[in-house]
């Protein structure tokens, strides 16, 4: 076993020992020593949690914030070398975490948060323009079998509770108080241009936008929202993809595959 | 002549790009970053951090390519794990392949310190033992990133906490056997070696006197913070967190002097303060930069 293989060990379990093989110049204690580095690590990875979830970290306070992502860092320490990419699972883990069932939207929030950060690095993709979509859906012959590409960073977060509500009211923009948790939201997450915006969006307008998203056709998609809600009216959803410039393709039976244009 | 060296040590890893310039640089904080597009300050160079950019779009990217265009560029590597027992990840080389492409840095920069070990990355940069089996390791692992990325790219000296007593060398030696044997460049973190001689009570002159210093290529300078040990000797830790220390500029303006200008950077990764302070920061080490190159140019008239 390599010294590298206990070090390791050592770092991410407290209870394990210090590893064999470490001196002091002077004689002091290398266990103390070697704690810097558990401590270096851990402290890191809380920060980089904190980073990602900061709602979740205000809802709870710094201490318990810390407790959570310490035991979550134990549970699911990082596979990827990019930070941005951990804490996949830690709304998972919230959910089962014991001490935190009396925030039962805790969870919800984190993948909001989660979402959030995904939105914000996925990849640049020019949008059609409001006049290129104009023409597309001008076309009533092929509309009812169009398919369209929206951008990577569009995503739809469902929830029992007002995840969406509970995170505005942490951006200054909504009163905490006055927001009821026990209502179900459904979070449209996306990135307009360079901007990050979230927003309540209807159950049905979600399952347009989330059939138009998995490729199914225009018309399949309009039912599927009816299905939802049957007086569903695809015009707001649809000009919210357009305005946010998350359309950035289209394609239908017997054309070659439309895209932005560029 | 500040290159006088270039030619032997970059044999086998040529730059394809010039340098960094002999001034100094702050690492670039997505907080600072508005400011700086607005304001473009008077800067040598920017680094960022290689991991903070493997991402596939958004601001991040949109605001570097903008900076990038006004300012020299460094990348500096946290995730390579260069120091550790298993195969460097090919994945993330490729990743830091199509990263330098894109950006085309005048400087790529790694740690001596291990990161990552089986499935866990640990975001820390871990000590290795000075021994001949690690040296081995650690410089085929410098020859693989070299000659995949087809350039020199620069060692960083690293701040430690404990030593093994496995290791057979002194940590100049080591570093010194790695430049020779794969060419790379040495990036001289003088508040390491400020750190790391205090943490194990060396000598910090004579440390700086044993390595290599023809292969620097660029300095660190930062803050750290202070513990006591089980015995209440100092202990050092390598925070980031403040400003650079007194003894740390004593230590680099005797650098200074010693080999001339080099690109200096003013690193900074916790309680970032306002662009102003790092600023502020890198104008004190401009000030020991020019006062090198003025005391280099009487030298050799």
């Amino acid at each position: 076993m390599s010294n590298q293989t206990t070090f390791s060990q050592a770092l991410l379990n407290p209870e394990q020992p210090c590893p064999d093989g470490l001196r002091s110049w002077n004689g002091s204690d290398p266990a103390q020593r070697f704690a810097i580095y558990r401590n270096n690590v851990t402290r890191s990875l809380i920060d980089a949690l904190a980073d990602t979830f900061p709602v979740v970290a205000e809802l709870v306070g710094a201490d318990f914030f810390n407790l959570l992502a310490h035991s979550y860092i134990q549970h699911s320490p990082p596979t990827s070398r990019l930070l941005v990419e951990y804490g996949e699972t830690f709304a998972d883990f919230i959910q089962g975490f014991a001490p935190a069932a009396s925030v039962p939207y805790l969870a919800d929030v984190a993948r909001l948060e989660f979402a959030r950060v995904r939105a914000y690095h996925s990849a640049d993709i020019t949008a059609l323009t409001p006049v290129a979509i104009a023409e597309v859906i001008g076309q009533p012959e092929h509309l009812a079998n169009m398919t369209f590409a929206l951008h990577p960073s569009v995503q739809i977060v469902h929830s029992r509770f007002a995840h969406v509500s509970i995170w505005a009211a942490h951006q200054g923009t909504h009163d905490l108080a006055a927001v009821d948790s026990q209502c179900a939201e459904t979070a449209l997450i996306l990135r307009n241009r360079l901007i990050v915006e979230v927003m309540a969006i209807q159950p049905a307008d979600a399952a347009f936008i989330s059939a138009l998203q998995q490729g199914q056709p225009f018309a399949k998609a309009a039912e599927l929202a009816m299905d939802v809600v049957a007086e569903f009216n695809l015009s707001p959803p649809l000009a919210h993809l357009i305005n946010t410039a998350v359309i950035v393709g289209y394609a239908y039976p017997g054309a070659s595959l439309g895209n932005n244009h560029v | 002549m500040p290159n006088a060296h270039l030619t032997d040590v970059s044999l086998r890893a040529p730059a394809k790009v010039r340098g960094l310039p002999n001034r100094a640089g702050i690492g670039l904080k997505s907080q600072h970053v508005a400011e700086i597009i607005e304001t473009l300050p008077e800067l040598g160079f920017f680094e960022v951090h290689a991991e903070n950019y493997m991402v596939a779009g958004g601001p991040f990217h949109h605001f570097l390519q903008q900076i990038r265009q006004h300012y020299p560029l460094s990348i500096h590597g946290v995730g390579l794990s260069i120091g550790g027992v298993d195969p460097l990840d090919t994945a993330h080389l490729q990743r830091l392949q199509i990263l330098l492409e894109r950006y085309q840095p005048e400087s790529f920069s790694e740690h001596l310190a291990w990161s990552s070990h089986g499935q866990n990355y640990f975001n820390d940069l871990l000590p290795v033992a000075y021994d001949a089996a690690t040296l081995d390791r650690v410089c085929a692992h410098v020859d693989q990133v070299q000659s995949l990325l087809k350039r020199q790219i620069l060692l960083e000296n690293p701040s430690t906490y404990v030593e093994f007593a496995d290791s057979s060398l002194t940590e100049p030696q080591f570093i010194s056997a790695i430049i020779q044997r794969t060419g790379c460049g040495l990036l001289l973190d003088v508040n390491n070696v400020y750190v790391s001689a205090t943490n194990h009570n060396w000598d910090a002159q004579q440390y700086i006197d044993a390595l290599p210093l023809h292969a620097v290529r660029e300095i660190h300078l930062a803050g750290f913070s202070e513990d006591l040990d089980s015995l209440g000797s100092r202990l050092l830790i390598d925070a980031h967190g403040s400003a650079v220390d007194q003894a740390v500029w004593t230590l680099y303006a005797d650098v200074l002097q010693r080999l001339g200008p080099v690109p200096t950077l003013i690193e900074r990764d916790d309680d970032v303060p306002a662009l102003q302070h790092l600023l502020a920061e890198a104008d004190i080490a401009e000030q020991h930069l020019q006062h090198a190159a003025a005391a280099r140019k009487q030298a050799c008239r």
